[in-house]
């Protein structure tokens, strides 16, 4: 009997016959890369200006708008108090932010359950347009003029950044729910 | 994407008031958010330990990403230096031929120093170092200049001890986990530092503006007699810098004093120095509450206090 092509049973995620994800992989890469957002600007040493947007939070907002209905409606909470811990904002900045902006998605879906990728860009960009200017007033440390001028490539990068990111989630999420393990 | 349809409730109690549990949970986790996050703008140093803990993790990561930028720091430099070796090597040789000259008269005014300083019966013992370590990492996504040190309590460091690289001042240590400790930079815009002009005795306040240059205030107002280009080192006062280190030079002169930028840049730094606090005691007597000592908004108003503004 001629073998069949074996990627005939194959989908984006693997073959189907006798394969199944990891469970660890499916629960934690969606938090372990929000995370990996939050530390990865702290290994950078910026002493004139902020250099990157909020990775954790741009990540988190990737992952709820290319995968709506996997980060439970809190999650923003647990995530944005880690990121608290390493960002340098005053502690409950990003609790606060995180989990109003996991509200926000959630109605805006209600309201327009279909959308699309330039949709999702313009909601994105909006909210962390918003996130940078509250996180920037509410720094703890007095304002000054000339801090909106060093702190204005950030906010672009913000907007420019999350195509990228979402492509990026999209690849997590292939790997997340690759089927990498076999069942004998 | 459209949402899955298992998010339409429907008909199903179980799904209706899991949703509604949801938005409930995610609400009071907001208003969790912000009742924190007023705490902290109130009590800065309120949530120390937690980030101390958090800075132990992000250390070790740290020192190796440390260890790689200024390696790479160095190459870049080299190849920098290839191309202009030719004409940057007449201006060194002309550049060190003076050098010697101004070192051999530091060394004259150095023996005078010392001279004068023993019929006067002081005596300055050389600072020891607390502890070298290299800056790990910094706030790069916030409008907050800090930066991670790779040493803690468990080398001695203690909130308030100034962070010098051997150019100059980097700042002040803010909060101090066991082997960490959060740097708060001299750019950033809480940061005031009292400081002096190198060549005699103009007095002024070095303050952060937030876009990493320093706004020199002076204390006596009147003619400016400020200049571009003249060196600003730390004076003493408030007893937290030992006086005559480095800290910005003047490049733009305002009405009330100027704008300087910094003499020592953390990014480029290798490994910098935690020096103990100059006048400890003194200190200790102008901090209202001594024993619970809170770093940042107490520190510039005890400057103040102690350079007799």
């Amino acid at each position: 009997m001629d073998r069949l092509d074996p990627r005939a049973r194959a989908d984006i995620y693997g073959q189907r016959i006798n394969r199944a994800p990891y469970a660890w992989r499916v629960r934690s890469v969606p938090y372990a890369s929000i995370m990996l957002g939050s530390i990865l600007p702290v290994l950078l040493i910026a002493d004139v200006m902020p250099l990157l947007p909020s990775l954790g939070f741009l990540m988190l907002l990737g992952w709820r708008m290319v995968r709506p209905g996997l980060l439970p409606l809190w999650a923003g909470a647990p995530l944005g108090a880690f990121d608290d811990l390493v960002s340098g904002q005053p502690f409950g900045c990003a609790i606060l932010f995180w989990s109003l902006a996991m509200i926000a998605i959630e109605m805006i879906e209600t309201r327009f359950p279909w959308r699309g990728f330039w949709q999702d860009w313009f909601t994105a960009g909006g909210m962390a347009v918003i996130y940078w200017l509250a996180t920037l007033l509410l720094s703890g440390a007095p304002v000054t003029p000339e801090m909106f001028l060093v702190a204005l490539p950030q906010a672009v990068l913000s907007i420019l950044l999350y195509p990228i990111l979402a492509r990026m989630v999209a690849g997590l999420d292939r790997f997340r729910l690759a089927r990498a393990r076999r069942i004998d | 994407m459209a949402p899955p349809s298992s998010r339409r409730s429907g008909f199903s109690k179980k799904a209706q008031f899991s949703q509604f549990a949801g938005y409930l949970l995610a609400g009071g986790f907001a208003f969790l958010g912000l009742s924190l996050l007023l705490l902290s703008l109130w009590q800065p140093a309120a949530f120390a330990p937690m980030r101390g803990v958090a800075g132990e993790v992000v250390t070790p990561v740290g020192t190796g990403a440390a260890v790689a930028r200024t390696q790479s720091d160095g190459v870049l430099a080299n190849i920098a230096a290839y191309f202009q070796a030719g004409s940057q090597n007449a201006a060194l040789r002309e550049e060190m031929e003076i050098a010697r000259i101004r070192l051999a008269e530091a060394e004259a005014v150095k023996a005078e120093n010392r001279r004068l300083k023993g019929l006067l019966g002081l005596a300055d013992a050389p600072v020891k170092p607390v502890a070298t370590a290299r800056l790990v990492g910094s706030t790069a996504t916030s409008i907050r200049r800090h930066a991670y040190l790779g040493a803690g309590s468990s080398s001695g460091v203690e909130p308030g001890m100034p962070v010098l690289s051997e150019r100059g001042v980097i700042g002040r240590v803010l909060e101090v986990g066991r082997n960490s400790a959060r740097v708060l930079l001299l750019a950033d815009s809480e940061s005031v530092l009292p400081v002096r002009r190198a060549k005699d005795d103009v007095i002024a306040f070095a303050e952060g503006r937030g876009d990493g240059l320093l706004r020199v205030r002076l204390v006596n107002l009147g003619i400016n007699p400020l200049k571009v280009g003249d060196l600003m080192v730390t004076s003493g006062a408030g007893g937290y810098y030992r006086p005559g280190v480095a800290v910005a030079v003047i490049s733009r002169i305002t009405p009330d004093g100027g704008i300087a930028s910094l003499v020592a840049e953390p990014s480029a730094t290798n490994y910098v120095v935690v020096e103990p606090v100059h006048q400890s005691v003194a200190v200790t007597a102008l901090t209202p509450g001594a024993e619970s000592y809170t770093p940042p908004p107490a520190a510039p108003s005890a400057y103040q206090g102690a350079s007799g503004e």
